[in-house]
């Protein structure tokens, strides 16, 4: 066309007006660290896995989880879910159902019999690890995925350490736990049962190359309550214990568990399960202290379980058959400190079962050199390992956070320092990136979902069976609960800055490679930052 | 075919016969005769591939004339008066855009007064809006200029207004010739337009120009008709080949040979003035006629070559530039500035006053005697004038001056309480 | 046990894209392919509302008209940033004539379309007429009403931000009561805009009972694409009334554009609905109710209502007129209502 001069033009041509030139901001995508991500003592990449069970693929969102915790299905029941406690979705309905996802996946892997992904080439390293808890196991997956040869040793005729005899079966079935311990055996780590290490240093001229220390902390702490003879006095790790044996421990018709922690809870219900017809639980503080976590008070308190506050067990063994305790009224001080008030009670009590934590067994470790035990737990540095030189330690020795999660964490994180030790570097984690908060997103995006609730089992069977209490998702409502993940601080391609910028200033890079400025048209004017929805763009000063 | 018919209907076939894509019709008299017309042939079946859209006000006329004719559709309208003025800021747009599209003005006076009649100041007002501005003597030459036009048009990408006197012509039956389809078709090829509104080559049309290109493309629409200047005048040479008929081109001059005045006028009244000239001549005097077609472009050089042997001129114009004179009489004054001529402007036939051979031949008496004054208003009533005039001197308000002007002349005395 | 539909996506129906959508659930703008209609390199202000509701609706009538489109385009801030010699932004073919006849210019495009297509000379292509409020709600709105009533072929698009913004912020009868503009100053007794009588231009396209009336704002991109997708599907008049924010005239932060839309349709200041024939056929209700004043407070235009004493009895009547959208409308929130 012979376009008249000036008034007509070639169409598109204000390509050639580079309005950049206007920008003092400037808009940059970031990535934030997640706070379920930032919560998870597990290390898992939470948001990772999330954004592939969102589109159905549930084989690759377990891959993308293996890669942080071999556990799944184990994790997915037993963890306390931090990452729930931190997701930013509670702010608008109800934290995401992470814990219930993460357990939808590692049931379907076990469904299916999905296998880890092939493990890096053999270094020719042998790498010891005592005890099959879950930071040794989490530890040996690691190295073996390392291409490392990682060897446990334990001393129990069964692996799986608590998970085995300190967690009860209604709450981790045992098939469950046997499935996953026989993939990670599957994948190459060897496992000595039965085989009690008595001095590290000896063991590990067997052609180990580095040690990490997983013994765990099964030894019941006392705490000394003058006692008859005719009233049982037991402690929580030995009744936990005593349920893989053949024959159940006899605990009575009347049960007190003094205690305020998880274990406490953990009794109490086996002990209902037992066939108590009272089950009481004594602490010496209020609620709201109590360590145990509240969602288990509450179930404990749905089966019937009884709980005393502020309350000591002062005696045992008293009256003329020797089953009655006597119960101190406590009252808190100023600081919150329970404090004896002289008042007594006198209760009936077939059996008393400590549940006052445990210390570890260190004793295989007296010969070491340079090894720094403080209050019953082993010193070791950022990179996990003690002050012997190639000896690592992690889980419940090692820490004061004593969970499944924070162990496994530990296994990895050992792991990594391990495979840095063995190559001459120092483990060096990856600096963190800033935390993805809620006010830097805009929630408006969400639509409204609230959680997925899962079945609980029925109150009588929970009261009679150690059946699961809690059920799992099916498909379609876990993946209506993965996608309820917000992907806070991380673009998930929703393409809304590609939409929303009136200057076309967004380059769309395709399926999985996300989007890039266009600075020669992007007049900063941040409306892309306002309405990105997970708040994966940050607005910064123009330099010149 | 010769047929004995309506100016406007004469219009309204011409048109037709030149296929127009598009025709926007808005009521307002003298032109209503054309569109109603064009309007009947669409609704009937004999004018087809034609819409014809029935607009609520002229800007919106002109605006779907501009709309339809960015698209590349033969578009055609037509108004008068008011109806030019309310449509003004689009008569402007369109030439600005260089759309070829066809306008019959069925010249009227401009209020107030509210005025139906004749007169040329509706379009002389447009004098610089860009469109080319053809002016018809008769209703064949009417009908002739309306097929010229839209060759004209579109051979420039300008468009073109033909103006014909409202009544005098439009309303007029006279016998006309009216060609055949073939002829025309022969004449006016199909419409290819210069730039078109179309998805497979998209532009953008009506960009806004800064001062940095705003004198270029003014010039370039300056440039086009003088362009405009030379394909007139071939145009009519192109249209006696198919038709037979001397119509159109700049300007026609009647006995000015030797003539030593020269009267100059625009469309119908030229006829009376030709019958002065004949009578004139007859009794001896020389004098002589020259009509202008075109009045925009102005063919200053045509102009300056019919006067060049007279010794005066007398321009009368239905038309009167407040405050100055004349209109037409400033461009023919610039096209014969330093040839020493006398001229004289003669405003006449203002509102649909009558211009009588009678007053005629005295005014051509006294421009014969060089008694003429510059500046004359053809049998102006002064003795009116002067009343209204002492009236406005005496008291401030002195009431609305056209209905004490009637009053004093008794036309609508017994209307007016 | 499933409570929930399955068909829940992580970002529900009201992002832009969605990678868990079918290709052809998606909106047009998530597109890589999308025309961008109105091109980078527009001299817009920054954070221009008018310049995103442009390419969002044309870009979706170019996708619904598998790109045979004309667009007529009124005098104003969007023909003024789009098309200074010597570049345009529009890579459609487009057109601008006058301030007030950007309706009519399109009628002339219907007219020539038809025409052509009539004698085999061109395709079934579509067209759109766009201005701002004031070429739409006063200097056009002679030739607005003229092509509904004559049920002309044309999709015409307002772009309401509430006054003429590209003259330096005037007042239009698209001005809400109380707002501050150069010719609406924030002095006297009822300082700001007059509470007048109002001249809402999608309640009078209804009383034409053309086809189809719709009103959208930048922040429901997906209901303004439906809107316009749907507007190309229907022949006859059509009239969609997009509400674009003004940061220059408004007198609010760039980024917050899509924001304060988001505000106006939340408060119920500004209705968002569809009908046909002159009648609403549906609306979209409130997501998440608000007071006015959350509407109201981060414009500048309206800062003189929340000076030292603030303008209760003022705010309150802006609270009624949204509150009586409301009630006229139906727009309150609804359970699972989108």
């Amino acid at each position: 066309m012979d376009k008249p001069f000036a008034i007509t033009l070639k169409p598109g041509s204000s390509l050639a007006n580079h309005t950049g030139s206007w920008r003092t901001t400037r808009p940059e995508y970031v990535d934030r660290l997640p706070p379920c991500n930032a919560a998870c003592p597990a290390g898992e990449n939470i948001q990772g896995w999330l954004f592939h069970a969102e589109s159905g693929d549930y084989e690759k969102a377990w891959h993308a989880l293996v890669e942080n915790n071999p556990l799944p299905a184990i994790m997915g029941r037993v963890c306390y879910h931090p990452c729930e406690g931190g997701c930013n979705r509670q702010h608008m309905d109800s934290a995401v159902g992470i814990n219930s996802v993460e357990r939808f996946l590692g049931d379907e892997a076990n469904k299916h019999g999905w296998k880890f992904a092939p493990a890096a080439a053999a270094s020719g390293r042998r790498v010891l690890v005592i005890g099959s808890g879950p930071a040794g196991l989490s530890a040996a997956y690691h190295l073996t995925r390392m291409g490392h040869k990682a060897v446990i040793y334990e001393e129990a005729p069964l692996a799986g350490g608590m998970m085995r005899f300190g967690i009860p079966k209604y709450r981790l079935p045992r098939e469950v736990l046997d499935t996953e311990i026989q993939r990670l055996l599957d994948f190459g780590v060897e496992l000595h049962l039965e085989t009690k290490v008595t001095d590290v240093q000896q063991t590990m001229k067997d052609g180990f190359d580095a040690v990490f220390l997983g013994v765990g902390a099964h030894i019941a702490k006392r705490a000394y309550i003058p006692a008859g003879d005719a009233n049982k006095v037991l402690d929580a790790v030995s009744v936990l214990r005593g349920m893989e044996d053949h024959d159940a421990p006899l605990l009575g018709r009347r049960v007190v568990v003094y205690g305020g922690g998880n274990t406490a809870i953990d009794v109490a219900r086996t002990a209902k399960r037992l066939g108590a017809e009272e089950s009481i639980i004594v602490y010496r503080r209020t609620r709201d202290k109590m360590p145990a976590h509240d969602f288990e008070v509450e179930e404990a308190l749905q089966e019937g379980i009884s709980i005393k506050w502020l309350s000591t067990i002062t005696e045992a063994g008293m009256g003329e058959r020797g089953d009655d305790i006597m119960v101190e009224k406590m009252a808190l001080d100023e600081n919150g400190f329970p404090q004896p008030t002289g008042e007594f009670e006198r209760m009936e009590a077939d059996s008393v079962v400590l549940a006052l934590g445990q210390d570890a067994d260190l004793s295989l470790l007296e010969n070491v050199p340079g090894l720094v035990v403080d209050k019953g737990m082993i010193e070791i540095d950022a990179g996990m390992m003690t002050g012997h030189p190639g000896v690592f330690a992690g889980g419940d020795m090692a820490g004061n956070e004593r969970t499944v999660t924070v162990a496994v964490g530990h296994g990895k994180k050992a792991a990594r320092a391990i495979d840095a030790w063995l190559r001459g570097e120092k483990y060096a984690p990856l600096p963190k990136p800033e935390l993805a908060t809620f006010d830097r997103m805009n929630p408006w995006y969400y639509s409204d979902a609230p959680k997925t609730m899962r079945p609980v089992l029925d109150i009588i069977r929970r009261q009679s069976t150690f059946e699961e209490v809690l059920g799992g998702l099916d498909e379609t409502n876990a993946l209506f609960e993965a996608r309820r993940c917000m992907s806070c601080g991380n673009c998930f391609e929703c393409d809304n800055c590609y939409g929303v910028c009136p200057d076309n200033a967004v380059i769309k890079l395709g399926p999985g490679k996300r989007f890039q400025f266009n600075y020669d048209y992007c007049k900063g004017c941040g409306i892309c930052a306002t309405e990105c929805p997970c708040g994966a763009i940050r607005i910064v000063a123009e330099e010149n | 075919m010769l047929k004995q018919t309506e100016g406007s209907h004469a219009v309204a076939e011409a048109v037709a016969l030149c296929r127009p894509e598009v025709i926007c019709a808005y009521p307002i008299s003298p032109q209503t005769h054309i569109v109603e017309g064009l309007g009947e042939m669409v609704k009937s079946g004999d004018l087809k591939d034609c819409e014809f859209i029935n607009v609520e006000s002229e800007f919106a006329a002109m605006s779907v004339a501009i709309g339809s004719s960015a698209t590349g559709a033969r578009t055609y309208t037509a108004t008068a008066s008011q109806g030019l003025l309310f449509m003004v800021e689009a008569v402007y747009n369109a030439s600005g855009l260089g759309l070829p599209i066809v306008m019959t003005v069925a010249n009227r006076a401009i209020g107030a007064p509210i005025n139906i009649w004749n007169d040329h100041s509706d379009s002389l007002s447009q004098r610089d809006c860009g469109w080319i501005q053809l002016f018809a003597e008769t209703n064949q030459e009417a009908l002739d200029l309306h097929i010229q036009a839209f060759k004209l048009a579109e051979e420039l990408s300008l468009p073109v207004m033909v103006c014909m006197d409202g009544f005098i012509l439009t309303h007029a039956y006279e016998r006309v010739d009216i060609p055949t389809q073939e002829q025309v078709d022969a004449f006016l090829p199909p419409y290819e337009p210069r730039q078109v509104l179309d998805p497979a080559e998209p532009v953008s049309i009506g960009a806004m120009v800064g001062p940095e290109a705003f004198m270029e493309v003014r010039y370039l629409a300056h440039a086009k008709q003088m362009q405009a200047l030379e394909r007139i005048p071939q145009m009519a040479e192109e249209f006696k080949t198919v038709f037979g008929r001397a119509i159109g081109g700049l300007t026609h001059s009647y006995r000015t040979d030797d003539a030593e005045t020269i009267v100059i006028a625009m469309g119908s009244v030229l006829g009376t003035i030709k019958d002065v000239v004949d009578e004139m001549r007859d009794a001896g005097e020389k004098i002589g006629v020259l009509g202008i077609t075109s009045f925009r472009p102005f063919p200053i050089a045509a102009v300056a070559a019919a006067l060049k042997n007279c010794k005066r001129f007398v321009v009368l114009e239905k038309s009167l530039a407040v405050g100055s004179g004349g209109i037409v009489a400033t461009d023919v004054r610039m096209a014969v500035t330093g040839m020493g001529l006398k001229g004289y402007t003669v405003v006449a036939g203002l509102g649909g006053r009558a211009i009588t051979k009678k007053s005629l031949h005295a005014l051509f008496a006294k421009a014969g005697r060089g008694e003429l004054e510059p500046v004359t208003f053809l049998d102006l009533d002064w003795q009116v004038v002067n009343r209204q005039l002492e009236r406005e001197r005496q008291t401030r308000r002195s009431g609305p001056a056209a209905e004490s002007m009637l009053r004093d002349v008794g036309t609508v005395a017994s209307k007016i309480a | 046990m499933s409570l929930q539909p399955v068909k829940f996506y992580q970002t529900g129906t009201f992002t832009v894209g969605n990678r868990l959508l079918a290709p052809e659930e998606r909106s047009v703008q998530a597109n890589m392919q999308r025309t961008n209609s109105l091109n980078s390199g527009h001299r817009a202000c920054q954070g221009c509302g008018e310049a995103l509701g442009a390419r969002y609706a044309i870009d979706a009538a170019m996708n619904a008209t598998n790109r045979q489109l004309i667009a007529a385009n009124a005098t104003g801030c969007l023909e003024v940033f789009s098309t200074p010699y010597p570049e345009t932004s529009w890579q459609i073919p487009w057109i601008h004539s006058l301030f007030g006849n950007a309706a009519a210019v399109a009628t002339g495009i219907a007219a020539a379309i038809k025409v052509k297509k009539q004698k085999g000379q061109g395709g079934d292509v579509r067209v759109v007429a766009q201005g701002g409020d004031g070429g739409t709600t006063d200097i056009g709105f002679g030739c607005l009403s003229g092509m509904f009533e004559r049920n002309d072929d044309v999709l015409y698009i307002c772009y309401d931000n509430g006054g003429y913004m590209n003259t330096g912020v005037q007042r239009s009868s698209a001005t809400p009561p109380a707002a501050r503009t150069a010719t609406t100053m924030p002095l006297g007794p009822e300082p700001g805009n007059v509470f007048g009588q109002g001249k809402f231009v999608p309640a009078i396209a209804m009383a034409h009972e053309i086809p189809y009336v719709a009103t959208a704002t930048v922040a429901d991109l997906r209901d303004l694409e439906y809107k316009v997708t749907k507007a190309m599907g229907i022949r006859g008049a059509r009239y969609i009334h997009i509400l674009v924010p003004c940061p220059l005239g408004w007198g609010t932060a760039s980024h917050d554009t899509i924001r304060m839309a988001r505000l106006a349709k939340e408060t119920g200041i500004f209705p968002v609905f569809e009908a046909e024939y002159g009648e609403v056929k549906s609306v979209l209700a409130i997501r998440r109710p608000l007071p006015v004043e959350e509407y109201l407070r981060p414009q500048k235009r309206y800062a003189h209502l929340f000076g030292k004493s603030p303008a209760v009895a003022t705010i309150a009547r802006i609270q009624a007129l949204a509150d009586k959208n409301i009630r006229k409308y139906r727009l309150q929130a609804r359970q699972g209502g989108h």
